[in-house]
């Protein structure tokens, strides 16, 4: 039932628009393929590893081909022949390619369906690997039940990996339920994903396999300790969105930020790129039951909580379809929005509970990503608090599920581990009290809370219709989301962006698509 | 802990040569921490926290709060009174003069003064990806009320974004022949603010353009005092708008012949 009385017939148009948004860009992606597309194929043919210069693998493999061959043909061909040829493995020929000792190009052509004879049982096991980990993970449910009610996530964000795990364990002990490893700032930039346990990063930790790795054991061991599963975050996201949904999907990763919008407008991608790379990502992490996360609540870091709400919803509505196109279920789509509207505003705190009971009413089955105030902290650590605690009010009264906790310390330093122990205690305290309000409470018909969610979707509707008119490029180079501006072959990476050809194949991408749609 | 029924003895006149934190009476000295122990929650923990306090120089510490945030770990809340004081009448602090212009008055000095565009180019340089700060000075919209520089008449402003490389922001420097740059610095972590920062004012020296610019920077870890150190005009923190930066930089030009 509606608290708000929402006009559903308005949402099932925006529906249908943001539905023919999303099927319009998808010609374009079906037409292409990137880079980093093609180094997640080598990374699920189980190529791994370094050279000597500390290249990764599966980036000189698609180098190489790209110099000397035709990417446009896809990584798989070449490896599939050269298996063929040479009887060795997708990691023994990457090695000799890094050795100079071969250039897979230049091999007789074998026989395509001969070639994808030899990748099958190649990516079987890889696929084999990732529904283990969805097995394992499911294991986990079942022994310990999964969380009702708003899920507590925290940030750590040392720059060295073993200080993480101390802070995520701590954090889990606390009360924290999911743990988001921030990425040393500028990776999203990287071409290219750093390789081993690392512990030196600017604001961040890297994301690496290796770290992955050592942060899902750790988080493992809390969690059979605690009795309860904690779920771990990173970033597919940037210029190697799906080569990270890859390695989170091999190393049990349960939540990845992954948002071709979200890179577009703060990163500076090209759109081009990160749509392509989105789509293979998003049917990877689909294909490993990670839930992913958008970026909704950046654009309100830049414009206005309140004139700008329809944005965020708008694309909400956009990020949907492009998940359902992904094969990424609803249940899996953790559309995010934000805590963001100025103190100062009367009623503020009103309108803040319209956003996010729209949101929980037109996704009902999203775990909404919820995202706390930032831009209004001011390093009055006191008020700050009190910020956070209305924010937490918000989440339990509209049924909020992965609740990011604020910190009294934002805009002063990254989580001291005090910090975080203090946001926690202030989430579980107000979750615990007012723990069935939701449930207790109807909106005033025609109030204030019903008037501003029906205002934010008409608006939300009509920008759906305007965008649906003029494609998603054209709008984003107008600047409609977070009032930036981004030409559609402007930004980085589009260098990097190929035409498919003729015979074009990803073996991964189809046979993940394929048991997607219980084929 | 309730209310104190001590009597109180602290000295009832204002020392303004002596300086100590108030609390609920002139020189009690009371102040507030918090910090945490990468020891187990116990009697000893406690007592190191209370030491820990007495070096810090407060007497009478009283541990208020103490929990545990893990096995090895623990978190306290402390009070005490400090014995250290300050010479406010000697304090020496190194600030900008405090603008008084609204946008329209700065509007009018720079048709008065300037009797041209002035061309400011700002970016969030190095790796930092944050575009807040540079945003709230720059975007017509601005911040808390206060628009930005886009929105001055006689300004010609160009955001350049985040994660700017020095020598691409230097490069167009040149290129749009600008007369300020607004350098944001929001990441702060290992310093890492101060080389970026450091790194600009060498590639700006090289080029011999230097002298040419007004070269400002800000974020919420920035003061006037660091910005000069490291070779800036201006720095700017929490609490600055956009006019504050236009009346900094419109002033200046006049002041240093550059218009």
């Amino acid at each position: 039932m509606s608290k708000l009385n929402l006009n559903w017939d308005i949402v099932k148009e925006a529906r249908i628009h943001a539905k023919n948004i999303a099927k319009d860009v998808q010609k374009f992606i079906d037409l292409h393929t990137t880079v980093s597309v093609e180094r997640t194929v080598c990374r699920l043919l189980g190529i791994d590893g370094i050279n000597d210069f500390d290249i990764p693998l599966p980036n000189v493999v698609v180098d190489h081909v790209k110099e000397n061959g035709n990417l446009g043909l896809g990584i798989c061909y070449y490896i599939g022949n050269a298996m063929l040829e040479t009887g060795l493995s997708p990691q023994e020929i990457a090695e000799k390619i890094a050795a100079l000792e071969i250039d897979i190009t230049k091999l007789p052509k074998n026989d395509i369906a001969n070639i994808k004879a030899v990748l099958q049982p190649v990516v079987g096991q890889s696929l084999a690997i990732i529904k283990a980990n969805r097995k394992k993970r499911q294991e986990y449910y079942v022994k310990y039940g999964k969380k009702v009610g708003p899920e507590i996530y925290v940030i750590v964000a040392t720059g060295n990996i073993y200080e993480d795990i101390t802070q995520a364990v701590a954090a889990s002990k606390q009360g924290a339920d999911i743990i988001a490893v921030i990425r040393s700032t500028g990776q999203s930039l990287l071409d290219f994903v750093p390789y081993g346990a690392t512990t030196e990063g600017f604001g961040g930790t890297y994301a690496t396999q290796k770290n992955f790795k050592l942060m899902r054991k750790a988080l493992d061991d809390v969690s059979e300790e605690l009795g309860r599963y904690i779920k771990l975050v990173n970033y597919a996201s940037g210029l190697c969105m799906p080569e990270i949904s890859a390695m989170g999907a091999l190393e049990r990763l349960d939540v990845m930020l992954n948002d071709s919008l979200y890179g577009i407008l703060f990163r500076d991608i090209n759109m081009k790129r990160t749509f392509v790379d989105q789509y293979f990502s998003r049917i990877i992490n689909s294909y490993a039951g990670i839930i992913i996360n958008t970026g909704e609540d950046n654009y309100l870091t830049t414009s206005d909580a309140i004139e700008e709400a329809h944005t965020v919803l708008s694309s909400q509505f956009i990020n949907e379809q492009f998940a359902l196109l992904a094969y990424l279920p609803e249940e899996l789509q953790g559309l995010g929005h934000a805590f963001e509207i100025n103190p100062e505003i009367e009623n503020g705190f009103l309108y803040e509970l319209a956003q996010a009971q729209m949101a929980r009413e037109i996704f009902p089955k999203a775990p909404l990503k919820y995202m706390p105030p930032t831009k209004f902290k001011t390093g009055n650590i006191f008020k700050g608090h009190i910020q956070d605690a209305l924010f937490n009010v918000i989440t339990i009264m509209t049924n909020q599920k992965i609740h990011l906790l604020g910190m009294l310390t934002e805009a002063i330093h990254t989580p001291f581990m005090s910090d975080r122990a203090l946001a926690i205690e202030n989430a579980s305290y107000i979750f615990k009290t007012m723990k069935d309000i939701s449930g207790e409470i109807t909106y005033k018909a025609d109030g204030i809370v019903q008037k501003r969610a029906s205002d934010v979707l008409v608006k939300a509707n009509n920008l759906l219709a305007e965008i649906e008119s003029i494609g998603m490029f054209e709008t984003l180079e107008k600047g409609v989301f977070a009032r930036i501006k981004r030409p559609a072959n402007g930004g980085k990476g589009l260098e990097n962006v190929f035409q498919k050809e003729q015979g074009y194949f990803n073996l991964v991408q189809e046979a993940m698509i394929a048991e997607l749609k219980g084929v | 802990m309730g209310y104190s029924l001590e009597e109180k003895k602290y000295s009832k006149i204002l020392d303004l040569t002596k300086v100590k934190p108030y609390g609920d009476t002139l020189n009690d000295g009371k102040v507030q921490i918090s910090f945490t122990l990468p020891v187990p929650l116990n009697e000893k923990g406690e007592a190191c926290a209370k030491e820990l306090a007495l070096k810090m120089g407060l007497t009478d510490p009283l541990v208020a709060h103490a929990k545990a945030l893990d096995d090895e770990f623990s978190f306290y809340i402390v009070y005490g009174n400090i014995i250290h004081t300050v010479n406010y009448q000697e304090m020496h602090v190194e600030t900008l003069e405090t603008n008084k212009l609204e946008m329209h008055e700065i509007e009018d000095y720079i048709k008065t003064h300037i009797k041209r565009e002035i061309i400011v180019l700002g970016a969030s340089t190095g790796s930092d990806a944050h575009t807040v700060g540079i945003d709230a000075i720059m975007n017509m919209k601005g911040y808390a009320g206060h628009y930005g520089l886009e929105r001055y008449q006689g300004i010609r402003a160009y955001n350049l974004g985040s994660q700017v490389e020095n020598e691409v922001f230097v490069q167009k420097a040149i290129e749009l022949n600008a007369d300020v740059l607004l350098v944001s610095q929001t990441v702060t972590q290992k310093d890492i603010h101060i080389n970026n920062l450091t790194n600009l004012i060498e590639i700006l020296e090289a080029e011999g353009i230097r002298k040419d610019l007004i070269v400002i920077c800000g974020g919420p870890r920035i003061s006037h005092e660091l910005a000069k150190e490291l070779g800036y005009d201006a720095g700017f923190g929490v609490k600055k708008f956009a006019e504050d930066v236009a009346y900094f930089f419109t002033t200046e030009l006049v002041k240093r012949n550059l218009v």
